[in-house]
């Protein structure tokens, strides 16, 4: 059993349970007792609610209770809240109203609860809840941006009489309209950043169950951050105190950021548990998930770059309206804000920067963060005008965006972030060597022999991780610090338990920071166990999002490792009757400095606790300790990915040809986990430029892609294999040179995708998602370039 | 209520079910295997995937009474007398899995893509038999890796059987 160095492909821990279909997901779970809810959700986008009569449901077999807004009212069941303030250009706060869990009179999507049906089969709940009868006053929805602000539309809150949620802005005006005043060039693009719908594999689940002899709630749900869950369950909508709610984040298929937030359904659950006095089920189906889980981006943007002379950019100006949906989701309002302008100067060195966003309610559901979350978004804008800027004043872009690169660090730039390392000339040019992009033009002609149009486009993005340091984030209007803890306990015979705020829910967490443990205390990675998602288990923690878990995290747990390692020293000096300043920590042992005395880990664990070697009252019994960690910045991972496909000019057919990418991640634990990252994040970009597009119908508010046969989810053969690969500046701003590389992939790829299609095709006229119908029109209008050779 | 007998994982089982009860359900509720999961409800995701008298099945599609005297394989019944099958093995080794969800029934359909294709099969292949399984964790790139490896270590047993 050999230790588990940082940076070694160690095959995951965790993978057993789930191969073997051991793995324990909240619907696995069953309660002894439970009943099961169905939800009855509103079949209108728009529509006051003149009655519900539940009498036929009531009588129907095996109901066990029907609950509505007003019940939840009368126990003071709070509302569900948006923990991220923002104010608007004029100073004043969001205009947000009321989200109750289940609806108070109106309702403003397709799929908003209305109520609850329990009963003692989900068979039996589906046939009660059909069996509830709403009368509607049905009303006109909006349901995108322009619809929403346009004059006279209706209001989907009374508190946002105009749909603006806020108006806000970063930057600085004045400055970016004189350099546009000066510019010799000026590239302006119309973008649209496609509304798409997570999909985790594994859909929401919750389960709660209350103990009457206790008065204690536990609520087993499919969460990125029980101990969020747990803080806003508690303080802010009122189920029970902390001390009094234990929730529980077992294995989770997959969130995405859809599971960060907290919704209307577990809020119920674990309510209606103490109401019927029983535990309480609800499991999602996936068109449930469809019209009722967070769904992401839906961003309508103008933007300009301006230029000199000699091709650097002076300047970036930036307008975008942001669906919100119909309710403000947890955190909503931070993604089209803080998490997208502050990111909007990409790997390059823009003197002047100012984006104005409007926040906007639509009868659409909730709009927050996929993963991502504002920093897709704001690459696609900053890469796609990079991109048609250097077609526009001819330019390779290549040269186009090397010759803007930031190259001196730390970079202050003028939308808030320092960026602290980075290597942007080194990604690229090993890049382009990986490509092969010196043999493009060869491949591109002989595609044009096979009557296909060949393309080849850049994404040079970067994103802010590692979310974040408490007091920044705080200032920027968080209703919540983002360090993490971490509590490292040794037993006594050398084995260790870390528990740890972060989640993982496909991440590995299991495996890459049983490494660190394996690496620091040189102990065998099998001695090593990772406890996670049990507020009862772990005492507090901000949860798993934002690539933070390895900036973030993994430092809370090198924190605490570095007090295990000194306390160890002290019980050392005792045991090796030496002193502590004597004692040296190395590959697993203690020993005396210039002496062949030494002790193993194990040793020292077993003598702290049996406390025989020294005075109990100097020096503590034991060996646990734990630790906090805020992190001094944001993390900046940053890369280039090159994405070559063919076009079919005859049926509008994309295939991907090859996948380049090249990440800078700081330090790597395990990269065998990291490029399955990049892998899963690309397949989701692509996913977003080439297939995946949630659509509302505008006269009636339903959601036309409500399933999988309707929403096009990328599937194996829609994706070559990707060649991936990494340069590493660590990272200065934490103890491990961590930068993250969750979201890297799904940042990088759409604007990849589009950049190769519009090459491919000779024009800029390409929407997301590209599907064949739209790419054969865009071979339609374009000058044929086949001809022409 | 109606009665059905199958067999499930070797084991003869008696159960008094709904008679819109899917097979799926009655693994899952009735059976306790909750390996098998369900990732839609429109036959596309593949999660449910398990084998019906040697044939893979999507378990959300079909109902349990339609199994009457049927034998039912799914995750739990796959490794031999604690052996991992040599596909489970190969998930593992080539990472080709996250969050798991899908994994059950990416298994299941990997080794029925086997039994159907062969043991040499080539990435082009792989990529357009994985259509009725839907991952959104891996871009599919390790799945594939695995697969093929898979097929590799299962011609691997078939020769050592044959011996």
């Amino acid at each position: 059993m050999a230790v588990t160095s940082i940076g070694a492909r160690v095959v995951r821990k965790e993978d057993h349970r789930f191969i073997t279909g051991k793995g324990q997901y909240t619907d696995d779970i069953n309660r002894p007792g439970q009943a099961h809810a169905v939800f009855v959700r509103s079949p209108h986008a728009a529509a006051t609610i003149r009655r519900i009569d539940t009498s036929a449901a009531r009588s129907m077999p095996g109901v066990v209770a029907i609950l509505t807004g007003e019940d939840l009212a009368a126990d003071k069941i709070g509302g569900l809240i948006c923990g991220w303030m923002i104010h608007s250009k004029d100073g004043s706060p969001m205009k947000a109203g009321a989200h109750p869990a289940l609806a108070h009179g109106k309702v403003r999507y397709v799929g908003d609860h209305v109520a609850v049906v329990i009963a003692e089969t989900v068979l039996q709940a589906k046939d009660a809840a059909e069996a509830v009868v709403v009368d509607y006053a049905v009303e006109k929805p909006v349901v995108d941006v322009a619809s929403a602000l346009a004059k006279g539309a209706p209001a989907v809150h009374a508190e946002a009489p105009d749909n603006r949620v806020f108006s806000w802005h970063l930057g600085d005006k004045a400055a970016t309209d004189a350099a546009f005043a000066k510019a010799r060039h000026v590239t302006a693009l119309d973008i649209v950043n496609n509304r798409l719908i997570p999909n985790a594999m594994e859909p929401r689940a919750a389960v709660g169950d209350y103990d009457s002899g206790n008065d204690a709630f536990t609520l087993y749900t499919t969460s990125q951050n029980p101990h969020v869950a747990r803080l806003v369950l508690s303080a802010f909508i009122g189920v029970a105190p902390e001390h009094k709610l234990r929730v529980i984040a077992p294995d989770v298929g997959g969130g995405f950021g859809s599971k960060i937030f907290i919704y209307a359904e577990e809020t119920v659950c674990v309510w209606a548990a103490k109401k019927v006095g029983r535990p309480v089920k609800w499991t999602s189906d996936r068109t449930e998930a469809f019209l009722s889980d967070a769904h992401g981006r839906d961003h309508v943007t103008r933007a300009e770059m301006a230029l000199d002379e000699n091709g650097r950019i002076l300047a970036l100006r930036v307008n975008t309206k942001a669906n919100l949906g119909a309710y403000l989701s947890t955190f909503a309002s931070s993604v089209p804000t803080y998490l997208y302008a502050p990111l909007l100067s990409g790997q390059y060195d823009i003197p002047a920067i100012y984006a104005e966003v409007d926040g906007v309610y639509t009868h659409t559901a909730p709009v927050d963060a996929y993963r991502g979350a504002g920093r897709p978004e704001a690459t696609f804008v900053v890469e796609r005008l990079v991109e048609v800027a250097a077609r526009e004043i001819g330019m390779d872009p290549a040269r186009f965006r090397a010759r803007n690169y930031i190259r001196k660090f730390p970079h202050q730039t003028p939308v808030i972030m320092a960026y602290d390392a980075g290597d942007y000339d080194a990604s690229l040019k090993k890049a382009l060597e990986l490509a092969d992009y010196k043999g493009f033009g060869r491949r591109k002609r002989e595609a044009a022999r096979r009557g296909k149009l060949r393309g080849i486009g850049f994404s040079s993005y970067i994103e802010a991780c590692g979310i974040a340091p408490s007091a920044a984030v705080g200032s920027l209007g968080a209703g919540v610090g983002l360090w993490e803890s971490a509590e490292v306990r040794v037993n006594p015979i050398g084995t260790v338990e870390v528990l740890t705020g972060s989640h993982s829910h496909g991440q590995g967490h299991e495996t890459t920071f049983a490494q660190l443990v394996s690496d620091r205390l040189g102990i065998p990675i099998e001695n090593v166990s990772i406890v996670h998602g049990d507020t009862d288990k772990v005492q507090m923690g901000m949860g798993t999002y934002g690539s933070r878990s390895g900036a973030v995290g993994m430092s809370a747990i090198a924190k605490a490792l570095d007090k295990v390692i000194a306390k160890g020293k002290k019980v050392a000096a005792h045991v090796l009757e030496a002193a502590e300043g004597d004692i040296e920590f190395k590959d697993g042992k203690f020993s005396v400095a210039g002496t062949d005395r030494s002790a193993g880990f194990g040793d020292i664990a077993l003598q702290a606790y049996i406390a025989h070697k020294f005075n109990g009252q100097e020096l503590e019994p034991g060996l646990k300790e734990g630790a906090f960690y805020d992190p001094t910045n944001f993390t900046f991972p940053a890369g280039v990915h090159i994405c070559e496909l063919e076009v079919d000019p005859q049926t509008g057919d994309v295939t991907i040809e090859k996948w380049t990418a090249v990440d800078d991640f700081g330090v790597i634990i395990n990269p065998l986990i990291v490029e399955g990252q990049v892998h899963g994040g690309i397949a989701q970009g692509v996913g977003q430029a080439l297939h995946e597009g949630a659509v509302y119908d505008p006269a009636t508010g339903q959601l036309v892609t409500a399933s999988y046969m309707d929403y096009r989810m990328p599937r194996a053969e829609d994706l070559p294999s990707f060649v991936v690969d990494t340069t590493v500046t660590p990272c200065p701003s934490n103890p491990l040179g961590i930068k993250g590389c969750g979201e890297a992939g799904a940042i990088a790829a759409p604007a990849a995708v589009v950049n190769a299609l519009t090459n491919a095709v000779g024009h800029e006229d390409v929407p997301m998602p590209a599907t064949p119908q739209a790419m054969w029109r865009a071979c339609r209008k374009a000058a044929q370039p086949l001809a022409a050779e | 209520m109606t009665t059905v007998t199958l067999t499930v994982n070797g084991q003869s089982v008696t159960q008094a079910i709904d008679p819109r009860t899917l097979l799926v359900q009655l693994l899952r509720e009735n059976l306790r295997l909750t390996g098998t999961h369900v990732g839609c409800d429109t036959s596309q995701c593949g999660a449910c995937v398990v084998h019906v008298n040697g044939v893979s099945v999507k378990s959300c599609t079909m109902l349990a009474a339609q199994c009457e005297g049927a034998s039912v394989t799914t995750i739990e019944g796959i490794a031999q007398g604690g052996q991992l099958h040599p596909m489970q093995e190969a998930f593992r080794e080539h990472h080709g899995l996250q969050c798991g969800y899908c994994t059950p029934g990416m298994i299941m359909s990997a080794i029925d893509i086997v039994n159907r294709k062969g043991t040499a099969l080539d990435e082009e292949t792989v990529r357009h038999e994985l259509e009725g399984n839907i991952c959104r964790c891996t871009g599919y790139h390790n799945i594939v890796k695995a697969v093929i490896a898979g097929a590799e270590a299962m011609a691997g047993g078939m020769r050592q059987a044959a011996e």
